[in-house]
């Protein structure tokens, strides 16, 4: 008799989730599948509303990521006012998007997924959560809600609020960085880098020995990454082109444009999520599986450009690099806690060179237009991959048509592979007709789905082809360039 | 004498997870909490599977959307004694109502958003999703929770800050009931 097992709802994840575990005849994991049982339809009703009204709406996608949302949708109306921000609007923006990505990191290491490695797979339900962790190792915990407080306040200082600020805008922000604001972020800057350094070092240490295992199960597989890079494929976060990567560390496609995404994104739907499956459309579905992310970003960039993140991504690719890419590629799926905390001490040197930087304090902070474009594509790297927004708009600049690709969604081929692998290595022995799995084997299922961070709320959203027609317009309306692809 | 540690809950439902985040900006302000309660379900700090008995205070973030956020909140209501709706979307239905602008449109609103979503934004296997006890129907209007259940309390704001729900907790802790008034505690946005 075939059976099934349901794990509902998947917790210590951003959204709602279950997992189905499908055993056979012979009581064996035939498959197991990750769904999302979420849909709220925001392509849908933003329909009609003012284009600048995207950022406030699509930031209540997701209270972890926020930020993600606010870039892109600003992003996304520079292009339809066809005006680049100024300068330190553009250097604001990437503080925003460094401080949310270290926030948002701390919170998926020390709140989510540590008390699995630090209280212990075995470790009673009841208490492996944050406040068992705070019970457990009261300073650990203490450091690491601090770290989250203090992207938490860099986001407030820059934004006025820590969730759901209204403070990117197309042309650039509203308002600029305050001395004091500037002040108090190099006073607890010292505080962050060391507890990171600590978080470090403590991972490393269970990485050399117990979590071997779960290194080298929890979803180990060749596939394609995808992530912005900078100029000379540097690490990036808010600005740059799309690279792809094989696991042997090659380039399969580079420089691509956010604009031309449909060409190579494609997402499929199966009955059993309300998540959707994107793929990389040249290599078809599902062989065009792809992972984003901090595990992606470190493995398509070239270096991150800051001496202390650069010496981490160095031993992260010694450490766990595979060796069919010369050390280049990490393919385990677990190593994404690892590479958040990489990027944790890119965001935290990013932020010290940038508060460092006196011209953050000059000139203007937001270019004003009118509506000069139809349609328009921005990006950002959210915490957890590439975040993709597409309007278009009518002459009065309401939305007409909104696509979003959301990060988490193009982990999806990744995460139904991850738990399939779990299934199979921990739950290798049949299991009898009326027996249950223990409770730690499931855990650990879900720990798989938990090296994804995923966010599920931000997850569910429609992706795909829309034909696209960028157009450039002068301040009184002429067009100067056009692009179209159907 | 110490006063028993109250059964403590957080729920989501139909929302962003910002007002759970908002929570977690309670900081260190957390060990304290933890002084007074257990956690005995959160989507964000417990692996509880089923939303316990005897629970004595719940947060409820979210409306209710879908057939799964209808059961949990009847099943919430049956075993909590003091149920507070937890920011906008509880309170009101927020963004996620939304939606319901599209209840009047042929079709309704639950298939003009999947339509959408689902058959004209997909390259591949273009379906509603559906699988029966795993993937929830969604609810054809998305309901503030007070329509659904009787609530004690209601938390606004999106999300509503730290502070505020700090103001709310504390006179819970000690065993008092809070007063909320005035726009510190009781604005919407
Ligand atoms: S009230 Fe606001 S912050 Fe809370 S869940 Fe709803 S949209 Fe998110």
């Amino acid at each position: 008799m075939t059976r099934t097992i349901t794990i509902d709802p998947v917790t210590r994840i951003e959204g709602h989730a279950k997992i189905t575990l499908h055993l056979d005849d012979d009581g064996r994991i035939a498959d197991a599948r990750f769904h999302v049982v979420e849909y709220r339809g925001f392509e849908t009703f933003c329909e009609g509303r003012p284009f600048t009204e995207m950022a406030g709406i699509t930031a209540r996608i997701c209270g972890i990521c926020p930020v993600s949302h606010l870039l892109a949708a600003a992003k996304t109306g520079d292009k339809l006012l066809a005006v680049q921000p100024p300068p330190a609007a553009r250097k604001l923006r990437r503080m925003l998007n460094l401080a949310q990505i270290c926030q948002s990191h701390a919170l998926s290491f020390f709140h989510l997924s540590s008390p699995d490695f630090l209280l212990g797979w075995e470790s009673d339900p009841a208490q492996r959560n944050v406040f068992g962790l705070m019970a457990a190792d009261p300073e650990l915990a203490r450091a690491g809600i601090r770290l989250r407080q203090f992207g938490q306040q860099v986001l407030e200082l820059l934004g006025g609020r820590k969730i759901h600020s209204a403070w990117a805008v197309p042309g650039g922000v509203r308002t600029p960085l305050s001395a004091e604001a500037r002040q108090w972020i190099l006073e607890r800057l010292p505080e962050a880098r060391a507890t990171v350094a600590l978080a470090l070092e403590l991972y490393k240490k269970l990485l050399d020995g117990p979590l071997q295992h779960e290194q080298r199960c929890f979803g180990d597989f060749p596939s394609l990454f995808m992530g912005l890079v900078g100029p000379g494929g540097r690490w990036e976060c808010i600005d740059g082109l799309i690279r792809f990567i094989d696991s042997d560390g090659l380039i399969v496609a580079d420089d691509l444009s956010e604009d031309d995404y449909a060409s190579f994104l494609g997402e499929a739907v199966e009955s059993w999520s309300y998540l959707k499956f994107p793929y990389y459309k040249p290599r078809g579905y599902p062989d065009g599986l792809y992972r984003v992310g901090p595990l992606a970003r470190l493995n398509v960039c070239e270096a991150i450009g800051t001496p202390w993140a650069d010496a981490e991504l160095a031993e992260f690719r010694q450490r766990s690099g595979t060796a069919a890419s010369g050390g280049r590629v990490v393919t385990s799926s677990f190593a994404y806690h690892h590479a958040r905390l990489v990027e944790i001490v890119a965001c935290l040197e990013g932020i010290e060179q940038l508060v460092a930087d006196d011209s953050l304090m000059e000139g203007r902070i937001r270019a004003r237009a009118s509506l000069n474009a139809h349609e328009a594509v921005g990006v950002s790297e959210a915490p957890r991959g590439t975040l993709f927004h597409h309007y278009k708009v009518d002459d009065d600049g309401l939305i007409t048509r909104v696509n979003l690709i959301i990060a988490t969604g193009q982990n999806n081929l990744a995460m139904n592979r991850t738990v399939v692998q779990i299934a199979r290595e921990f739950i290798s022995e049949p299991v009898a007709a009326e027996a249950e799995i223990p409770e730690p084997l499931l855990n650990r299922v879900e720990a798989g789905i938990r090296c994804f961070d995923p966010c599920l709320s931000c997850s569910t959203h429609a992706a795909g082809q829309m034909p696209l027609r960028i157009e450039l317009r002068s301040a009184d309306g002429a067009l100067l360039a056009a692009r179209q692809r159907q | 004498m110490t006063a028993p540690k109250l059964r403590f809950a957080t729920v989501w439902l139909a929302g962003c997870s910002g007002c759970h985040m908002s929570f977690l900006d309670l900081d260190e302000w957390l060990f304290e909490l933890a002084k007074h309660v257990d956690i005995v379900f959160s989507p964000v700090a417990s692996d509880i599977k089923t939303y316990p008995e005897q629970v004595d205070v719940c947060l409820v973030e979210g409306a209710v959307a879908n057939a799964d956020n209808l059961d949990l909140a009847l099943q919430l209501r049956q075993r909590t004694r003091l149920v507070i709706s937890f920011g906008d979307c509880a309170v009101t239905g927020n963004v996620p109502a939304l939606r319901n602008l599209w209840a009047e449109v042929d079709g309704g609103s639950r298939q003009s958003v999947l339509d959408r979503g689902y058959l004209e934004l997909a390259d591949r296997g273009a379906q509603h999703p559906h699988a029966p006890g795993i993937v929830p129907e969604l609810l054809e209007r998305v309901l503030p929770l007070h329509e659904v259940i009787p609530v004690d309390l209601f938390l606004p704001g999106c999300p509503p800050s730290a502070e505020r729900i700090r103001a709310c907790l504390e006179p819970l802790l000690r065993g008092e009931r809070p007063e909320l008034t005035g726009p510190d505690l009781l604005r919407f946005g």
